[in-house]
């Protein structure tokens, strides 16, 4: 699981979708994957990031600390199709791409600190599936 | 707009994933017509943030892998996130095998693939995240539908994993009415879904109960897709649902 789903999902705990999502990884093994960087992409994506959910993520699976608010990027400038902007913007855009999109969690579990609930993550795909008197 | 179909060959083998059939055609071809691209393209366009497509039950993954490697063709943007939700495991896989395969030689204009999550329907998503909805749902009118344990193990008689491709429940639409009730909390307020339904699901009811605020709200609808206008009990339609 990449890090940027790790953004977009919660418990599957229906009581637990109120709450802010509490999911935190526990005995990760994480891969890496290259993916072509576009800049434009990464300043697209960065509005729809939940920037204290991430931070946490990166904290619990070893990465160094993210900046304390999520970056505000200056418009492109005209011209600037690939939205490249400036050396600054460039390396912080570089850094979030590969750890949103390169990075994934091959194994481990994902653990609710709301209900407590584990979700096993094997081969890369996190098992949701709620035991029968949960659902 | 004839968009090459996705390769899924190498899943051929595997009798526990729902094969590409009419149905999934039907969501291609839709997809890329001339006027849904036209729509999507208009309703995303950008400046704006990436949009966000979750597929409710990819089965072989042709239809994400479809979206994923013609994003461009499809939005008029590349910045395309997909992402799928399977109830079976060999779904999951077989999914991001046929999302990686199609994208070995795609043009460059590809969206990008996050993943494939072992889930019932999309209870795992945060709400209010989800751009675009695509669900082929599991249609066919049965006296019952299979339900899983969190082993993904089947509780009483079933066919297993399969069954829950196809067995719809009453009216065919058991699966497809829990979804209808999430839209609400799914789908962002730029949210669009595409839902597949087949003759007897009675499409028509079930548009006035959506339009009538049966579903959180008066949810617009809209048929973009058809097959079999000529009256066949495998008439498949797909409804475009936005707030
Ligand atoms: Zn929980």
């Amino acid at each position: 699981m990449k890090l940027l789903t790790a953004n977009f999902i919660t418990c599957s705990v229906k009581s637990c979708q109120s709450v802010t999502p509490a999911l935190s990884f526990r005995d990760a093994e994480l891969a890496r994957e290259e993916i072509d960087f576009s800049p434009l992409f990464l300043r697209n994506i960065l509005p729809r990031i939940d920037w204290p959910l991430l931070q946490r993520t990166a904290k619990e699976l070893g990465f160094p600390a993210l900046p304390e608010t999520k970056p505000e990027l200056s418009p492109i400038a005209e011209g600037d199709e690939e939205g490249v902007g400036s050396e600054e913007e460039q390396k912080l855009l570089k850094e979030l791409h590969s750890l949103l999109l390169e990075t994934s969690v091959q194994s481990g579990k994902l653990v609710c600190a709301n209900c407590g609930h584990e979700y096993p993550i094997s081969q890369g795909i996190a098992n949701f599936l709620l035991p029968n008197h949960l659902v | 707009m004839g968009l090459p179909t996705p390769d899924t060959s190498h899943l051929d083998s595997d009798e526990s994933i729902y094969p590409p059939s009419e149905d999934s055609y039907l969501l291609l071809d839709t997809l890329s017509s001339a006027s849904e691209s036209a729509y999507l393209a208009s309703h995303f366009a950008s400046p704006s943030p990436a949009p966000l497509v979750l597929e409710i039950g990819p089965g072989s993954g042709i239809v994400t892998s479809f979206i994923t490697t013609f994003a461009s063709e499809i939005f008029g943007r590349r910045d395309v996130l997909t992402l799928a939700a399977d109830v079976n495991p060999a779904a999951c896989s077989g999914t991001a095998q046929t999302v990686g395969r199609n994208l070995k030689d795609a043009e460059k204009g590809h969206g990008i693939f996050l993943d494939a999550l072992w889930v019932d329907l999309d209870s795992c998503l945060r709400g209010g995240e989800v751009d675009v909805l695509v669900f082929n749902p599991p249609y066919v009118p049965t006296e019952s539908v299979p339900v899983f344990d969190e082993n993904g193990n089947c509780k009483g008689e079933s066919e297993g994993m399969i069954e829950a491709a196809w067995a719809g429940g009453k009216d065919g639409m058991e699966v497809t009415e829990r979804v209808l009730k999430g839209l609400e909390r799914c789908l962002s307020k730029r949210g669009v879904a595409y839902v597949l339904f087949c003759a007897q699901n009675r499409v028509q009811e079930v548009i006035g109960r959506l339009e009538g605020g049966e579903y959180g709200r008066n949810w617009k609808c809209d048929i973009v897709g058809r097959t079999g206008k000529t009256a066949g009990w495998e008439k498949l339609c797909i409804v475009r649902i936005t707030r």
